[in-house]
This record gives structure tokens, C-alpha cells and sequence, in this order.
């Protein structure tokens, strides 16, 4: 399973390197995301930097959004399904390895946003630094579920419209753990609190994706 | 039995039903605090029960007997749709009756409240379910990838639940089944409460079966319609 993980994970990821859709198209998109939303809060700096762990989260989240339809386009290509169903790849393997790749794009996108929101937000260097291993595990999270909601609506009639409908509400418990935990972190408070149900939820949509990926790519 | 039990299903809701108005508008008496307001609780818990436990637990469960390879079929598949939608009914009515309450009471119709929140975050899914079975013409793979959402959408009935008690919340906590089970509710109250988890258990069961029925005939039509074509596309041949 592992060694599958690791064979999926370093294909997506080589696509996604030779492609550069990451660099070229998500990661501007975030950082023009994050720009909108401080324009959209207005110039006082006081209430940009009070929401600043709220909008990285929405903007994050949009970002996944993008990465979840890019990452199982992947797989609708040509011959790519039946060359997996052929090759006899462990499905959990399969899961594992797409959502360790997801969350290592997530990750890079996430340094990105985060050294916007600290520049163009004012959001504390500090207090984001410190925060650091929840938002880790959070968009951890956010990779393990969009990998489960992906393929649920892979190759559907409109996938690029339901997929939001069917995953943000799965996103939204994280949404909350992740910005309080990122906003305790800044105001000096206790992060460990919410850093433990991002893990507990981490590991839920780890076990549901390992038992459940397979029936979803049954043929 | 079957046929007089599904006889008497019908009118037994209605009379249920009936006697659960009579009771909670003519028979008890108003709230000492809350007045007349105090009778909505003969309503939107039944509600409440029917959308979260019964109709999702229903949608829930078939769902978990389809993805089991030993008990897979279309049937548990047509069920769990049938309940989702019932589901998604008592959801918005559950939703209603809540704002309709919170008014006058918190002075909004709509809190940022756990039980609140997660309440709409489950009616979202439910409509998700739906949109999802649309998008799919394949019989085998809307069911499959059905039932795995509504698996994965049930996580949100315990976190709907414990809300009351997890996080501190303007919704209050549990009337009945309370932690040191002693009942916050006496005397006519108590029974006009207990006759209306009857009657719209009833009521869910009824609603149930009539949309089943309606999926089994649709599901006819459509066989039977396909037939039809086929043989008139055949004659044409012929000619």
C-alpha cells in the first residue's frame, strides 16, 4: 500500500512539475484571491489583520477546490484508468498516494498564501509561525477529503459545479478548527485544543478514503 | 395483515396527527415564561427526530447495506434516496420551525449557533446527495458513489447531537434525555410531546413508502417506455 502510495504520489507530482499548472495558474489565483480580499475589507488595517486566519482559510479552500478537479482530471485522460485497473494498484495505496501529492501542492500553496497574508494582511509573523503545525495538519485534511470528494464526482456531467456543492460543507468543520486554531496561535492562546480535532479529523477521512476509495473506482 | 396494516398506515397518521394539534393548541396549557410560544415544541422536535435520526439514519443505513457486498442492491439504493429526500423535507422544516421560535425569543430568525449551523450544514448535504444522483445516468455508479456520500454525510448527525453539549450554544439542551435523566417535562405536556414523536414517526414512515412506490413505478414506466422504443425502431427496420 505504502509503496503504491509513493509510486502515485511521484507520478502527480512529476506531471504537476513538468506541467507547472501549480506555479502558473493556483497560486496566482490564491494571491489574487487574498489581494480581492483585502480590498474587499476596505484600508482600515486593524480589521484585515483580525481577519487574516478566516480569509487565508476561504482562500485556501478555493485553491483546493482547483487543485481536487486538477488532480483527478489527471487520471480521465486517455487510457489512464484502464491502465491503472490493468497494472492491479492497491485502491487505498491509490488514495493515499493522490492525497499525499494534494497535500504537498496544498502545503507549497499554503507557504505562498501565508507570506501574503503576513505582507498584504498584516497578519503577526510570529504568531503565523507558531501556528505552522496546525495549518500542516489542517491542509492535510483539506487533501485527505478532497481526494474523497474528487472522486465521487470524477467524470460526472458538471463535476467542475458539484463538486463544491458536495465539499465545502466537508470542508467546513476544518474551516473553523483551522482559523481558530491559526487566530489562538496569534492572540497567544492554547492551539493544541484544535490542533487535536484537525488530527482526529485527519485521521477519520484517512481511514474512511483508505475503506472507501475502492468501491468508488470499481468498473 | 400486510394489506390492512397498509390500509390503516394512512389514516392512523392523520388521526395521530390530528389529535397532536388538538392536544397541543386546545389541551395543555401555555408556558409560564414562554407563553404560547412554548407550543412549538410539540412540533419541531418530532420534526427534528424524523429529519435527523429517522430519515438520514433510514438513508444512512441502506447506503451501508448497498456498499456490503452481501447485501447490495438497487432496493437499498432506492431507499436511501427516498429517505434522503424525506430527509431533506424535515431538514427545511426543521430550520423553519426553529426560526420561527428564534425570533421572539433571541430576537433573530437566524443565530450562528452550533446546533444551528450544523443543522443547515446537513440540508446542504442532503441537496448535494440529490444533485449528485442527477449527475450520474449510470444506474450502478449514481449508487455507488451515492452511498458512499451518504456514509461519509452521516459524521455530521453526532456533531448535530452533541452540539448542545460540546460548545456553548443559545439552543437549548435536551428536554427529555437529559444527562441525569430527569424530564424537564410534566403532566400533559409531557404526553402531547410523546404523541407527536408517534405521529410524525408516522408520518415518515407513510411519506416513505409513498415515495417508494412512486420511484418503483417511474422505474417501470421508464423500462417499459425504453421497450416501446426498441420495438418501434425494430419495426422501422423492418419497413
Amino acid at each position: 500500500m505504502i509503496r503504491t502510495a509513493l509510486l502515485v504520489a511521484g507520478k502527480d507530482l512529476r506531471i504537476e512539475r513538468r506541467s507547472r499548472v501549480l506555479l502558473w495558474q493556483v497560486v496566482p489565483f490564491g494571491v489574487i484571491a487574498l489581494v480581492l480580499c483585502g480590498l474587499a475589507l476596505g484600508p482600515v488595517g486593524v480589521s484585515r489583520a483580525t481577519a487574516g486566519p478566516g480569509l487565508f482559510y476561504l482562500v485556501t479552500l478555493l485553491v483546493t477546490l482547483l487543485m481536487i478537479t486538477r488532480s483527478h482530471a489527471i487520471e480521465r485522460t486517455a487510457g489512464t484508468r484502464s491502465s491503472v485497473a490493468t497494472l492491479g494498484l492497491d485502491p487505498a495505496g491509490v488514495f493515499l498516494g493522490k492525497a499525499l501529492a494534494l497535500a504537498i501542492e496544498l502545503w507549497i500553496t499554503g507557504l505562498v498564501l501565508l507570506a501574503g497574508s503576513v505582507l498584504l494582511l498584516h497578519t503577526s509573523l510570529h504568531g503565523t509561525v507558531k501556528a505552522l503545525p496546525s495549518i500542516i495538519v489542517t491542509l492535510g485534511a483539506l487533501a485527505a477529503v478532497g481526494t474523497i470528494y474528487g472522486a465521487l464526482t470524477a467524470g460526472d456531467s458538471g463535476a467542475g459545479t458539484l463538486l463544491p456543492v458536495l465539499a465545502l460543507p466537508a470542508f467546513a468543520p476544518l474551516l473553523i478548527a483551522g482559523e481558530r486554531s491559526f487566530r489562538a496561535a496569534l492572540n497567544g492562546g492554547g492551539v493544541w485544543e484544535w490542533w487535536l480535532i484537525v488530527t482526529v479529523a485527519l485521521v477519520a477521512y484517512l481511514s474512511a478514503g483508505i475503506l472507501l476509495y475502492g468501491v468508488l473506482e470499481e468498473s | 395483515m400486510k394489506l390492512l396494516s397498509q390500509r390503516l398506515l394512512g389514516p392512523l397518521t392523520l388521526v395521530s396527527l390530528a389529535l397532536t394539534v388538538w392536544m397541543g393548541l386546545v389541551v395543555t396549557p401555555p408556558d409560564r415564561t414562554q407563553g404560547d410560544l412554548a407550543r412549538l415544541v410539540y412540533v419541531h422536535p418530532a420534526i427534528a427526530w424524523v429529519a435527523l435520526y429517522l430519515s438520514f439514519g433510514t438513508a444512512t443505513v441502506a447506503s451501508i447495506l448497498y456498499l456490503w457486498r452481501r447485501t447490495r442492491s438497487l432496493v437499498a439504493d432506492q431507499v436511501a434516496h427516498c429517505a434522503m429526500e424525506v430527509s431533506l423535507v424535515f431538514i427545511v422544516l426543521t430550520l423553519i420551525t426553529g426560526s420561527i421560535w428564534g425570533r421572539p425569543t433571541w430576537g433573530v430568525w437566524w443565530a450562528w449557533d452550533a446546533r444551528l449551523t450544523s443543522s443547515a450544514i446537513l440540508g446542504v448535504l442532503a441537496v448535494g446527495y440529490l444533485a449528485l444522483r442527477r449527475a450520474n445516468d449510470d444506474p450502478t455508479l449514481r449508487a455507488r458513489r451515492s452511498a458512499v456520500f451518504a456514509v461519509l454525510s452521516a459524521i455530521n448527525v453526532p456533531i448535530i447531537h452533541f452540539s448542545v453539549l460540546w460548545w456553548k450554544t443559545l439552543h437549548q439542551g435536551a428536554t427529555v434525555f437529559t444527562a441525569n435523566r430527569s424530564l424537564k417535562i410534566h403532566g400533559s405536556m409531557a404526553w402531547t410531546l410523546l404523541l407527536s414523536f408517534v405521529a410524525f414517526t408516522l408520518l415518515f414512515v407513510w411519506l416513505l413508502r409513498a415515495r417508494y412506490r412512486l420511484e418503483e413505478q417511474r422505474t417501470v414506466s421508464q423500462t417499459s417506455s425504453l421497450s416501446v422504443a426498441l420495438e418501434q425502431r425494430r419495426r422501422e427496420g423492418a419497413h
